[in-house]
C-alpha cells in the first residue's frame, strides 16, 4: 500500500510477464502488506473505528446478561452488579465505552458526506447535521438516564 | 433491477444499527456498564427495572435495536477481515459472520422473551 | 533554507530489474519548484533514463500523479519547499502495475470507466429530435452535478484506496463518482442502467468509507460522498423492488 521511504527496496511484490496487456510489457505488480492500516494515521483510525463493531457485539452481550439477571429475580440483578464492578469486567467495559464513543463520533462526522439532505430545495450545510445528530444523542440519553432512574 | 437483492438491505440493516450504535449505546453502556456497577451512581432498584423491561414497548425496541446491532457488528466485522487481516475465504467469513448475527437474535428474542 | 534537496526515487527498469529499486538525486531547492520540476531538472540535467508521466504543470490534465513521501499527489502542485529538508519520497502510484520507474499501467481503469456508462444517455437522442437542438440547462440545475464534473482522472484516489488494493475488481472511487455526475445531470435518464452495474458485488458494496479518496482529490470531486450516496440511492431501490409488484416498477 503505502510505500514509505525507509526501506531497503521501496515494495515487495512480483514482476509478472506482459500477462495480456496491451503494451506487452513485464509489469512490476506491488503486493499490499498485511499490515498495511499501520503505515498511516488515517488508516489506523479507519481499522480502529471497523473494530468498535466488536465492542458493539458485547454490549449487546452484556445487556442481555442484565435483562437476563433481572429477570430471574433481586438476588440474580444483585449478583449482576457485583459481577459487573469486578476489574476485569470494568476493564472491558471502559475500553468498549472507548470504541462505541469512537464509533459515534466517527459517524456523525462521516454522515453529511453520506446523505445529501435538502429542505425545501436548499442543502442543509453539514455543520447542521451533525449538530442534529449530537441533539438527538444527548435528547435520547438524558431520556434513557430518566427511564431507569426515575 | 431485474434480481431482487439482498446486499442493499443489509446495507441498510448495517446503517440503521449505526445509527443505534451511536445514538443510545453510549448512555446504556455508560450507565450499567460502569456508572451504577461501580456506585458512581445509585443502581436503580429491581422492581423498577423488571416494570421497564416488562413493558411491551420496551422488548420492542430492545428487540429491534439489538437486532440492529448485532447486524450492524457482524457486517462491519466481516469487512475489517477482509481488509485488515486479508482474509480470502470471503464466503465462510460472511456465513460465520452473518451466521453469528442471527443466532445472536435469536437468543435476543429468547433472553428478552423469558425476562418480559 | 538549504540551496538543494535530495529526491529518493523509485526505479524499476522491467528488461533487468527483477523489483524497484531506490535512486537517489540531488536537485536545485527553489521557492517556486515543485516535485515535477526536480524530476524535470533530474532527467534533463542528470539522468536521462529516468521515466514519468506529466504533461501541463497546471494541475488539469491529471498525468503527473505518484506517491510523494507515501501519499498520492499531483507532483506538478507538490512544492519541494513543503518536503524540506528532505530527503522526499517518489515512488509510482500506489495500487496500480509499474511499468516503468513512476510510469503505472492504467489499463484497468480504462476497461472500467466504460462500464458505469459516464454519457448522457436520454431516449430522443440525435436519431429522434432536430440534430442541433439545445439542451437546456439552469444554473441550479448544474450545479447539481458540477461538483462530480470536476474529476480529470488522476488516479491519485484509486492510489489512495485500501479497498481496492486488495481487491482489484472493485470499480473504484473515481469510476463511482463519473458515475454519479451523469446521474445527477437533469438531461440524463440512465441512472437505472448504471444502477445495475454499481450494485454488483464489485461495484459501491465493495466500499468500506474508509475516505481517503476524497482526502488526497485534488479536485475536491468527493468521490467517497458518492459511493454512500449510491448506496442509499440503490438501498431505496431494492426496498421499492421488495414492496412494489412488478409491473408497477
Amino acid at each position: 500500500m503505502t510505500r514509505s521511504g525507509g526501506a531497503t527496496t521501496p515494495s515487495r511484490g512480483t514482476p509478472t510477464p506482459s500477462g495480456g496487456t496491451p503494451t506487452g510489457l513485464r509489469l512490476y505488480r506491488p503486493r499490499v502488506s498485511t499490515w498495511w492500516w499501520t503505515r498511516k494515521r488515517s488508516y489506523l483510525v479507519f481499522v480502529m473505528r471497523e473494530l468498535s463493531s466488536v465492542f458493539v457485539a458485547w454490549f449487546v452481550v452484556y445487556l442481555l446478561f442484565l435483562v437476563h439477571a433481572v429477570g430471574r429475580g433481586e438476588a440474580a440483578y444483585l449478583r449482576f452488579l457485583d459481577w459487573a464492578a469486578s476489574p476485569w469486567v470494568t476493564l472491558l467495559n471502559v475500553v468498549a465505552l472507548a470504541f462505541v464513543l469512537l464509533h459515534a463520533v466517527t459517524w456523525f462526522a462521516l454522515t453529511p458526506q453520506a446523505m445529501a439532505v435538502r429542505v425545501a430545495g436548499r442543502t442543509v450545510p453539514p455543520v447542521h447535521i451533525i449538530a442534529g445528530q449530537y441533539t438527538g444523542l444527548v435528547v435520547v440519553s438524558g431520556f434513557v438516564l430518566w427511564l431507569v432512574t426515575r | 433491477m431485474s434480481r431482487r437483492r439482498v446486499q442493499p438491505l443489509v446495507w441498510l440493516a448495517f446503517s440503521a444499527g449505526g445509527v443505534a450504535a451511536a445514538v443510545l449505546l453510549p448512555s446504556l453502556a455508560l450507565l450499567f456498564g460502569l456508572a451504577f456497577p461501580l456506585g458512581w451512581l445509585d443502581p436503580p432498584d429491581h422492581q423498577h427495572l423488571l416494570a421497564v423491561v416488562g413493558h411491551p414497548v420496551t422488548f420492542v425496541v430492545l428487540l429491534g435495536t439489538f437486532v440492529l446491532l448485532l447486524v450492524h457488528s457482524a457486517h462491519r466485522f466481516r469487512y475489517t477481515l477482509y481488509d485488515g487481516l486479508q482474509i480470502k475465504k470471503k464466503r465462510t467469513v460472511a456465513v460465520l459472520c452473518y451466521g453469528a448475527a442471527v443466532v445472536g437474535s435469536g437468543a435476543t428474542l429468547a433472553v428478552l422473551w423469558a425476562a418480559a | 533554507m538549504a540551496d538543494s534537496i535530495r529526491l529518493r526515487v523509485s526505479r524499476y527498469r522491467p528488461d533487468t530489474d527483477p523489483e524497484p529499486h531506490w535512486q537517489e538525486y540531488d536537485v536545485p531547492l527553489r521557492k517556486e519548484w515543485t516535485v515535477l520540476d526536480g524530476l524535470n531538472h533530474v532527467k534533463n540535467e542528470v539522468d536521462t533514463t529516468l521515466s514519468f508521466r506529466w504533461s501541463c504543470r497546471m494541475g488539469i490534465c491529471g498525468s503527473c500523479g505518484m506517491n510523494v513521501d507515501g501519499e498520492p499527489r499531483l507532483t506538478c502542485a507538490t512544492f519541494l519547499s513543503d518536503h524540506a529538508p528532505g530527503p522526499v519520497t517518489v515512488e509510482p502510484l500506489a495500487n496500480f502495475p509499474v511499468v516503468r520507474d513512476l510510469v503505472v499501467d492504467l489499463s484497468d481503469f480504462m476497461a472500467k470507466l466504460p462500464r458505469v456508462k459516464p454519457w448522457i444517455i436520454h431516449p430522443d437522442d440525435h436519431r429522434t429530435v432536430e440534430p442541433d437542438v439545445e439542451y437546456l440547462q439552469t444554473p441550479e440545475q448544474l450545479d447539481a452535478y458540477k461538483q462530480f464534473s470536476m474529476c480529470i482522472n488522476c488516479m491519485l484516489c484509486y492510489a489512495a484506496c485500501p479497498v481496492y488494493g486488495l481487491d482489484p475488481e472493485f470499480i473504484g472511487p473515481a469510476a463511482i463518482a463519473l458515475a454519479e455526475r451523469y446521474d445527477l445531470d437533469s438531461r440524463d435518464r440512465g441512472e437505472r442502467e448504471r444502477l445495475d452495474v454499481l450494485v454488483e458485488h464489485d461495484g459501491v458494496y465493495g466500499c468500506t468509507f474508509v475516505g481517503e479518496c476524497t482526502r488526497v482529490c485534488p479536485k475536491h470531486v468527493d468521490p467517497a460522498a458518492a459511493i454512500q450516496r449510491y448506496k442509499l440511492k440503490a438501498a431505496m431501490e431494492t426496498v421499492k423492488a421488495f414492496l412494489l409488484p412488478r409491473g408497477a416498477r
